[in-house]
This record gives C-alpha cells, structure tokens and sequence, in this order.
C-alpha cells in the first residue's frame, strides 16, 4: 500500500490547479532537483559521497541472524554491525538490542530525560511537498506572527517552566526572512537558556547570523535520502533542491552553531536505508566536526489537515524501535529525539531505552498556546497545524511521568557562551 | 591518620572521595554524601544554569563544598567565561576545568585547559584542571597556579578503570601538587589502587550512578579509598615482579 498524497482544494483556481496536475503527473514539468538553484552555496564536502555509497551497496536482505549476534557482542559498532542491526534479521533480537541500547544510554546519559518544546511562528510555505501540512497547494489558515505575538507565545511557554525551545518556520523565505527570524531568536534568549532553529535551511553566513542572535542548535530534516524518491515527493520550491538541503548541517557547523539534528520522515521511502543513511549523516559529520554536538530524531509520517489517512506504512512500533536501538548501539553519544508524533505509552517505554529528549506542552500551529496552556480563549485567530500530534501530554504531566518513571527530567544542560 | 588531610588551595577536607558530575540525581548525590562521605561534590554550571524546580545548587547540603565546572567550553576563553558564571551563580571559588573538543569520547584539551589555568588562578579560583596524563602538560598546569591535577583514569563514563596507570604514577611522583584520578575508575578496587599508587583523592561518578544498589556502592568506594589510602601511609611491602627471590646470594662467589 502507497499513501495516496494528491488532494485537490477546491479553493484552488483553475491556473493553479493545471499546474499542480501538471507537477504530479509530468516530471518534465519538474525543476532538477540535483542542481543548486541561484543564491545557495555550495561548499566542498566528502561527507554526501560517503554516505550515498554506504546507502546504496546496502542489502540488508543478507544480513543473517549470525550478523546480529556477532553485532550485538562486539565493543564497538562497526558500520558493518550497524548494517545488521538495522537488517530484518535482526527484529526477533529487539530485547536483546533494547538491553544493548539502555546500557549505552544510561553509560552516557545516566537516567536524564531533556525536555523542550517547539514554537512554530510562520507556516507560510513556497514548497510543494506532498505529505505536508503546510505546503502551498494546501488549504489551511496561513499566519506569520508578529514580533509582539511570538514574545507573548514566548512568556506562555516560560511561565510553564520550560527552559529550551525550537523555533520553526514553514519554508518561505519572502514571508519569514533570515532578519525576522534573527529578531525572534534575539526575543528567545531573553525567555529560554537553550534556542534551536528548525527552518529552511540557509547558506554559512545566515547561519553565522542567527548563531549571533542567540541560535545554537540547528536542525534539518532530510526527509528521506533516496534522492529519486526525494524528487517524487517535493515538487516544487527551494526544498526540492536535495544536495543543498543535505549540506544544512554541514553549513551550520561552519557558521559557528554548537549543534545539529538530523533526521529522515519514516515512512516516505525505504526505512531501513533511511536509517542508515541518517545515522551515517551523522557519523561520517561527526567525524570531520568532532566538537559539535548532534542528534538524531526519527519522526514518522502523520495526518495532515485534509488528508487524515496519511500513515507511516510499514513503519510500525517495532522497527521504529529497532531503528532507535540501532542508532543507540551505533551513535552511544549522540542525542535521539523522540517527538508528540508517537504515543505516550512508547515514549515513556523508549525513555527508558535509548531517547534521550522529549518535547512536552506541543502544538503544531501557530499563535495557540494562550489556549493551549492556559485554556484562554482569544479573539485572535491561529494558524493551522503542520500535522498531529500523538502525544498532548503539558509541561507539567511530561515531568511527572518522566519522574514517576524513574527517570529524571532535565530542562536545561546548556550555557550559551 | 587522623591529621591525614586532603589540602586543596589551602582548603583542607577529611574525605578522599570526590563526587563528579556526569550523571546526577538527587539519590546519587544523597548516597555520595551520606554512604561515600563526600565533601565536595562537581557540578555542570550548565546543569545549575536553569530556573528548574529542582535546580541541583538546591539539593545539595551546605556543607558540602561545591567544584563547579566548565563542562561545555571548548577552549580556554569558554572556560574562563564559564568559570566566571559560576561564581556569579554563588558556586565559590573552586573550579574544575574541562575544555573538550571532542563530543564522541569527551577527552579533555591539556593546552587549552592550560591556558584557562593562568587565566583562572590569576583571578584567585582555586583551578583544578582535569587533563589527559602527560608530565610536561601537568608541569605547565601547576606553573601556571594549579591547586591539584586531574589526571583521567580512562574515557569518561567508561568504567575501565587504571588504563593510564603509569602515566599517573609518573605525575604523583613528579608533581608536587594532589594527584586527583578522575574519570573512568569503575570499581572501588580501581580506586583502592590509585590510592595505593598515591593519589590524593578520587572522582567518580558513572561508577555509583550505573550500580545495581547505590548506597552500597558509595559506601563500598569509601572503605576502599580508605583502605588504600592506608595502605600507601603504611608503605607497601616489598613486590616481587620478576620471580622468586634467589636464596644463595648471587654474588656469594665474591672474595675481597
């Protein structure tokens, strides 16, 4: 079963719509989406020609349960060992890996639990991508907030007791600029120790600029990094151009940013080369970076607003668990997210394995937490949500779970310097 | 022994053991006090910079005398700015240096965290900088106004124990300042041994936080820092490395 993506707005115009057919059913009609559009920078990296090559000699069919077992013994993780862990010889291994996996995790991260939440503050988008909320063919209500909104938002999210925040956009750089999220940043250090960007990426100054607004954590999904797959998926818009978003991270590095987040959309392509791919993003940048901070988040696909049927496939709760064990046993070190799009019950069961960050208190929209949190109606109008959300568990219910779990929550291990 | 002091920058403590700071929560640092003895307990600036209910500067006892430390700085000028913070955060003078340039093993940089060493005691901290075993780096450090020396074990978080053992030999012997062995002693018999050797004291932290019952394991570390302290006080006897000791002197034959 494929997800069927192409819904038609009836709010479209006729010119809008024959274009919109025309990117779904002519890929002539389609820009290159190897090819860097005019503006973005291209920098010199072995790191894209490392991981494609990995990605596309791995079978992991021949992995056998021998594989797994020898995986499972060794010291260290090779890239090989790593293969076979994330193969389908290894799912009836899973406790074994989720054994493997708390031991590393709690050998690096003891039993902390980080906690933040995301503020979305445009969903305005010039990208066609099928399986998104905001994308521009969609009909939702579309709202940039101000700078007096976003400090608003901002003092509800505080006086919750978070401490971190990751601010988003949707991609349109004519609607959110560098500058006005460079001003919302400045805003965010005032309110929050911890700021992270999750926004169209940008070339190394940009990057620099916002690191100087108070950013320091960066994060790009790669959606999926089957670059034919890719091409399928995003039509239209600067989010088509694949290698330049695949050298975000890379950029924010060079701009000064002390971290970075990766991830692909599970659910989009296949997820085992998927996985694999994000994690050797990871590993083969960790290398040529090894002061910077990464982590990896294993978002899988959800409903959107007008089209409620959209779902992750073959992505089911076991492999998206032995995809994180893997990563663990791989990555020992490095941060894994596990956001609102999954449930309560398997975040507060992959706590205890390998997630190191929860968000809590989550809305997808743009301009609701007055409601959301405090359950004050406003006159003022939101914007619509990205997707939905699994888990709407508040600030407050997130800690005490987290605690009466055994683990301790933690909302800030981070000073800007 | 009951003069046998740990003396800091002129600060002097009863208890050879150190609590770090990797992994915190409020059973550790209650079984580090109560069942270890700790008297100084490491602490994440970045952990205390937080507005949190349950802030870490909160919990722990008055008495206990806080090492605050630069865990995050990736050269000397984040440390020394990290370092300040802390004081303006009211952790005290004492400050552990860690500059790590390396996310994945997390090994500390023994010229940057010179640097912030002179910097640092410049400025009247009490500087312990935690370093990679290396005499000419150490030397530098107590130059530059160390108050002790850090020498790591093995990786941090690593359990593994004395891999760097005669490196922090050399350094006891040769540096006039405490030896603290910080960072990888997995079992208290690792600590018993370094202790034996001649530090001055140990950190630890994983150790305590990864075992089955905590406070047993704290208290397990201070009876076997004690004991090995004892034993280095006592004097060891003699070792026999290289097989058993000829009966007939082999220089018997010699006549004038």
């Amino acid at each position: 079963m494929e997800n069927q993506f192409l819904i038609d707005s009836e709010y479209l115009s006729p010119k809008a719509l024959e274009k919109k057919h025309a990117l779904e059913t002519d890929p002539s009609s389609r820009k290159n989406h190897m090819e860097y559009m005019p503006g973005m920078e291209q920098i010199e990296s072995d790191v894209r020609a490392n991981v494609m090559n990995q990605m596309n000699t791995y079978e992991y069919e021949k992995y056998t349960a021998k594989d797994v077992k020898a995986a499972l013994e060794h010291e260290t993780c090779s890239v090989e060992d790593f293969k076979a862990l994330l193969s389908p010889a290894a799912e009836p291994y899973l406790e074994q890996m989720a054994q493997r996996a708390k031991l590393e995790t709690s050998r690096h991260f003891g039993n902390t639990v980080y906690m933040f939440t995301p503020l979305y503050i445009a969903n305005y988008c010039e990208n066609y991508c099928v399986y998104c909320g905001f994308n521009c063919y969609n009909h939702i209500h579309r709202m940039k907030l101000s700078m007096e909104q976003i400090e608003h938002e901002m003092k509800v999210i505080a006086d919750s007791g978070m401490e971190e925040i990751l601010m988003l956009t949707g991609e349109s750089r004519a609607k959110s600029d560098v500058a006005y999220i460079g001003e919302a940043c400045k805003l965010a250090r005032k309110y929050f120790r911890m700021v992270g960007l999750e926004i169209y990426p940008v070339n190394t100054d940009e990057y620099r600029y916002l690191h100087e607004c108070g950013a320091d954590y960066v994060t790009v999904f790669q959606e999926t990094y089957d670059t034919d797959k890719y091409e399928t998926l995003h039509l239209m818009g600067h989010k088509r151009v694949w290698p330049y978003r695949f050298e975000s991270q890379e950029r924010a590095l060079m701009g000064g940013m002390r971290g970075v987040a990766f991830s692909a959309l599970l659910g989009l392509s296949d997820f085992r080369k998927d996985a694999l791919a994000s994690a050797l993003h990871v590993y083969y940048l960790q290398r040529k970076y090894p002061h910077a901070e990464m982590s990896l988040s294993c978002p899988r696909l959800r409903p959107i607003i007008n089209n409620d049927k959209i779902n992750p496939l073959d992505v089911h709760e076991k492999q998206l668990c032995q995809i994180i064990c893997a990563y663990r046993i791989f990555l020992p070190f490095v941060g894994i997210t596990v956001s609102s799009r999954e449930s309560a019950e398997f975040r507060n069961g992959i706590v205890k394995i390998a997630a190191t960050k929860v968000s809590a208190g989550v809305s997808t929209g743009i301009g609701d937490h007055e409601s959301k949190y405090n359950g004050k109606e406003t006159d003022e109008k939101a914007g619509d949500e990205q997707f939905e959300i699994e888990d709407g568990r508040s600030f407050d219910k997130m800690y005490q779970d987290l605690a009466g779990e055994g683990m301790q929550p933690v909302l800030n291990d981070y000073v800007y310097v | 022994m009951n003069n046998d002091k740990l003396v800091i920058g002129g600060h002097e403590f009863d208890s050879r053991f150190i609590l770090g700071s990797g992994k915190y929560s409020l059973s550790l640092i209650e079984a580090a006090v109560r069942d270890a003895g700790a008297e100084i307990i490491t602490l994440a600036v970045r952990r205390a910079n937080t507005k949190e209910q349950e802030n870490i500067l909160d919990v722990i006892p008055k008495k206990i005398t806080l090492l605050p430390n630069t865990s995050g700085a990736r050269n000397a000028e984040e440390a020394v700015r990290i370092a300040r913070l802390a004081r303006e955060l009211g952790c005290g003078d004492f400050v552990k240096i860690e500059i790590m340039r390396d996310s994945k093993y997390l090994l500390p940089d023994n010229q940057e965290t010179i640097k912030a060493t002179e910097i640092l005691a410049r400025e009247g901290f009490v500087v312990m900088p935690y370093m990679y075993p290396d005499l000419y780096a150490a030397r530098d450090m107590v130059s530059a106004g160390a108050a002790a020396v850090m020498p790591l074990a093995s990786p941090i978080g690593s359990n593994k124990g004395l891999a760097t053992k005669e490196f922090i030999q050399i350094l006891i012997d040769e540096i006039d300042l405490p030896i603290i062995v910080d960072a990888g002693i997995g079992r208290p018999s690792q600590a018993c041994e370094a202790m034996e050797m001649g530090a001055a004291a140990i950190m630890a932290n994983t150790a305590l936080a990864t075992a089955g019952d905590l406070p047993m394991m704290a208290s397990a570390f201070k009876l076997a820092i004690e004991s090995g302290r004892k034993a280095y006080l006592a004097g060891l006897g003699r070792v026999l490395t290289r097989g058993a000791a000829a009966s007939d002197p082999l220089t018997g034959f010699l006549r004038d």
